[in-house]
């Protein structure tokens, strides 16, 4: 009997152990795994709500969810040594992709965006948001820190190639992303505050430069969203709508599949880049605190994991791909409120679409990787 | 352990951790703060501009009131049609959407996009009025941005061309235009409701919310019409048009004891189903519209101003040789020297030398007072749409040959509507109610215009018209008597009197003991041969109120010859 007894604690025990175990075998973070987790479960909650009970979309999402999982769990489980070795032969792989994308690239609603691999189609700038901080990290890896000024130059031309591309495709969101990504790496690498104020000065002025070069609608979104009701039936419709499914949602919501904008398509985008308002209108003030509050623990503990990474690489990389996370969800959702100007930037692991998720994930699994294998590193 | 010596190999870093992750925060509190101006600030400003994006205000369409006999046979009733209308610019939107709508709707294609396109500063445009329901949402099932239906009501006449020109007709937006459609179109048209209803982008209604006001259908209208007896004056005075080939023709019968009309019908026929038809010459509804002079059918009346001036009784006796009189230099003349007659005879062969010496003895001003009171030169119906009052001179324009004249029935002009009520008045024994086209249930007192006796010895005056040797034997009903009169007078052609055209009248009350029903048909020149009142007129009275009469129970108030026992019988 006693025997018996204990034989059952030690296997209580041994359950435990065995599934952290088990996660440490795939170099999977718990926390991480369970916020990220959470967070997938309420977008796919809220697109079945934003779809309208499109089950069809609700699998599809689902199917790129597990590819994305599986990916992640694959990149996971590569060690950061290989990746960090991985790094310019991705990033050459990009900008080859991009030039073939600008050279043979398939068009869809005006952008040349895509590959067309076959039954899949590709883009090519999904992968570039990763390959390019990589590619940053790589760079900085093995040089003093802070940067010096040549390495700064060398670092420009790194980034500036493949979001001109981008860029061209054009696709201004995508490559703001990259940019900021990178831009990120740089950052934490540690710039003298007078180089950061130069740099700001200079993207002002850059960015006063590209307003001449926009595109005619890449203008009137960035006007529109100064005075949406200029235009309340043109560009304007987006920004007005929005904050009005946001706002007439209230704090607790008009309930699950019972958001009116929404499900009347008076909400323009809804199961993609402006979901973000399905979930103010139909679960309130109280929905998107919840959401922003399981944001800020991907992000705080993805922090909190590159900080713990000792070699330069690592942190960078890692430093990045949390910080990019979260401009992800800021941007998007203050595009949705009314706080940022239009660009199409997806709400992370919630708007319906498919690169996305694959990118996002797949960062994580850089993430884990470099945590998980930080003893190997140093 | 591990972390601290992180810290410790890397100092720099930290600062520019907390400033980030202070960014971070800041961020992230500006993003909930936006929420919370959104959400709690606004929230009743944004909440009423996203209910004003789905809620619209919809009419309920009304439909209007049902228009039976006095024993509920439907005569005009509405029925649910769709119409089909366009958004000009939304369907403009689309190359191949006027198309698509122009072939299922059978319409030719440039000239329905020349119509959009014309209009594109409009947001509503009909293209298809009253299709059929199957057919409009045959349409609407091919969803076409930008087309959409609304439901109208289309007006039926089960009754056609036999109540036509009585009820009248509507428009296509449901609104009387004629006759007792548009006298009583306030009572008919219903109040459109309203409701408050969600609707999507597209305009298609999901769900209802509350209604703000229901609809209220119109009101029904019950006419004093009794379908039997329109029929049957419809088929006779059509049968008696056609072969007298008379230019047109009208019969009223009205119910002596409540003034109700129990029949008008009018030829040539017009069908308010058709609206080919819709030609004033067809709809006018001549009963009521045209006035004539009614000839000898007056006589009665000036025979009951002669009883009521105490000159005369029923025994006087009028001398008319030599058959002809002079007055003012006017001779009028009989066909033949009658001799001295009572007024009987003066009424059955309808003297014109009797009827003068009669009217030229009386007080002018009792004639006219007379005339008056039987409702001559006055409305008979008033309300009644495009109704003539006829033409009654004041007595002091009177001069002696104008006396003779209208005598019989010349310088004043009545119509059919307002010769029967004045028949029905001396039916009803002096009492005068007016005409109603809807039903009385009551009927009303009423207003004594003539004693009682005096109107029992006129109507026993006026039964020698349709024995043998009166003017009209074949205004004569098998097992009723009738107390009536004829009436031939030349046409009337704006002033002028057209030669050899003549109105044909016979007008009576009957049973003339106990009189029920009063009816007058007049024909408009009957060019077959005949144009006596006599011989066109009355057997269509005789033919329509014999019927009546044994339809609506009536007893007989002389024998039957022995055949017509038979047959009456073997009907019962």
């Amino acid at each position: 009997m006693i025997h018996e007894e204990i034989s059952t604690d030690s296997r209580t025990r041994r359950t435990l152990s065995g599934a952290a175990r088990v996660l440490l075998a795939l170099k999977v973070d718990g926390p991480l795994a369970v916020g990220l987790g959470l967070t997938a479960a309420f977008g796919l909650a809220v697109l079945y709500s934003a779809s309208g009970e499109n089950t069809p979309m609700l699998v599809r999402t689902l199917l790129r969810l597990v590819l994305g999982i599986v990916i992640m769990l694959a990149v996971a489980r590569i060690s950061p040594n290989l990746l960090r070795r991985a790094s310019p032969w991705l990033y050459g792989l990009g900008i080859l992709l991009l030039l073939a994308v600008a050279a043979v690239g398939h068009v869809h609603l005006g952008a040349k965006r895509w590959l067309d691999l076959g039954p899949i189609h590709f883009q090519p700038s999904e992968l570039m948001k990763l390959a390019v901080p990589m590619m940053c990290a790589w760079y900085l890896h093995e040089r003093p820190l802070p940067p010096r000024w040549s390495d700064l130059g060398m670092l420009a031309l790194i980034i500036l190639a493949p979001v001109a591309l981008v860029a061209k495709e054009p696709d201004l969101g995508t490559a703001a992303l990259i940019a900021a990504a990178a831009a990120v790496v740089v950052f934490l690498a540690g710039l003298r505050v007078r180089v950061l104020i130069a740099l700001l000065l200079l993207a002002v002025a850059a960015g006063a430069v590209g307003l001449r070069f926009m595109h005619g609608y890449q203008r009137e979104r960035l006007l529109t969203f100064l005075n949406p009701e200029a235009h309340p039936l043109g560009a304007g419709y987006h920004i007005i709508q929005s904050q009005i499914a946001v706002g007439s949602g209230g704090v607790f919501g008009k309930g699950w599949m019972a958001g009116s904008q929404a499900r009347l398509d008076f909400l323009p985008e809804r199961t993609t880049d402006f979901i973000f308002a399905v979930i103010g209108e139909e679960f309130g003030l109280l929905g998107l605190v919840v959401l922003l509050l399981l944001y800020a623990f991907v992000i705080g503990r993805s922090i909190y994991l590159s900080m713990q990474c000792p070699d330069t690489f690592s942190r960078l990389l890692g430093g990045s791909i949390a910080l990019t996370f979260f401009v992800y969800v800021f941007i998007n959702a203050g595009m949705v409120t009314g706080l940022v100007p239009v660009v199409g930037v997806p709400l992370p692991l919630v708007s319906y679409g498919g690169s996305s998720v694959v990118t996002v994930l797949s960062g994580f699994g850089i993430l884990m990787s470099l945590y998980s294998h930080r003893k190997l590193m140093g | 352990m591990k972390s601290r010596r992180v810290r410790q190999r890397a100092p720099a870093y930290r600062w520019r951790a907390y400033f980030v992750l202070g960014v971070l925060a800041v961020l992230g509190l500006g993003l909930v703060a936006r929420a919370v101006d959104l959400q709690l600030v606004d929230y009743q400003f944004l909440s009423q501009q996203g209910n004003a994006r789905f809620t619209r205000i919809v009419t309920i369409p009304a439909h209007r009131g049902v228009i039976t006999d006095r024993y509920g046979e439907p005569l005009a009733v509405s029925t649910p049609v769709d119409s089909v209308w366009v958004n000009p610019r939304q369907i403009m939107q689309g190359g191949d959407r006027v198309p698509r709508l122009a072939q299922a709707l059978h319409l030719n294609e440039p000239t329905l996009l020349r119509d959009i396109s014309s209009n594109l500063n409009l947001d509503f445009l009909y293209v298809a009025r009253q299709l059929p329901p199957p057919q409009a949402l045959a349409v609407k099932a091919l969803g076409i941005p930008g087309v959409y239906l609304a439901r109208e009501y289309r007006r039926y006449y089960p009754a056609g061309e036999v109540t036509g020109q009585l009820i009248g007709f509507t428009n296509i937006n449901d609104q009387g235009q004629d006759g007792l459609e548009l006298e009583y179109n306030s009572w008919l048209t219903g109040l459109d409701g309203e409701k408050r209803v969600i609707e999507d982008r597209y305009g298609r209604i999901v769900q209802d919310v509350d209604s703000i006001r229901p609809a209220r259908p119109g009101r029904d209208l019950v006419l004093s019409i009794d379908m039997r007896i329109q029929y049957l004056a419809y088929r006779a005075l059509k049968a008696q048009v056609e072969a007298q080939r008379a230019s047109s023709g009208s019969m009223v019968v009205i119910d002596v004891d409540t003034g109700e009309v129990l029949a008008m019908v009018n030829q040539p026929a017009f069908n308010p189903n058709d609206r080919s038809q819709l030609l004033p010459n067809l709809y006018r509804n001549r009963a009521i519209t045209d006035t004539f002079e009614p000839g000898s059918s007056i006589k009665p009346f000036f025979i009951a101003a002669a009883l009521m001036s105490g000159q005369y009784n029923s025994h006087s006796i009028i001398n008319t040789s030599p058959g002809y009189i002079k007055v003012e230099g006017h001779i009028f003349r009989d066909e033949t020297d009658l001799g001295p007659i009572g007024i009987y005879t003066v009424l059955a062969k309808s003297s014109n030398v009797g009827m003068a010496h009669i009217a030229l003895s009386l007080p002018p001003a009792l004639i006219w007072r007379t005339l008056h009171r039987f409702g001559f030169g006055q409305f008979t119906s008033p309300g009644y749409p495009g109704e003539s009052p006829g033409v009654l001179l004041p007595y002091k324009t009177w001069h002696p040959i104008r006396i003779a004249t209208m005598s019989h029935g010349y310088g004043l002009s009545v119509t059919a509507l307002q010769l029967a009520h004045a028949y029905a008045t001396l039916g009803a024994l002096g009492v005068e109610r007016p005409v109603s086209f809807l039903r009385v249930n009551a009927p009303p007192p009423g207003r004594r215009i003539m004693p009682a006796k005096l109107c029992r010895e006129l109507l026993q005056l006026m039964r020698g018209v349709v024995r043998p040797g009166g003017t009209a034997p074949s205004g004569n009903i098998p097992g009723y008597t009738v107390a009536g009169k004829t009436g031939t007078s030349w046409e009337d052609d704006d002033g002028s009197y057209r030669e050899h055209h003549f109105n044909a009248v016979f007008a009576g009350v009957a049973p003339s003991t106990a009189p029920r029903l009063a009816a007058v048909v007049v024909l408009r020149d009957p060019r077959a041969g005949l144009y006596y009142g006599g011989d066109v007129s009355a057997p269509v009275f005789a033919k329509v109120i014999g019927r009546a009469l044994r339809l609506m129970g009536v007893a007989p108030d002389k024998p039957l010859p022995a055949a017509q026992t038979l047959q009456v019988a073997s009907l019962q």
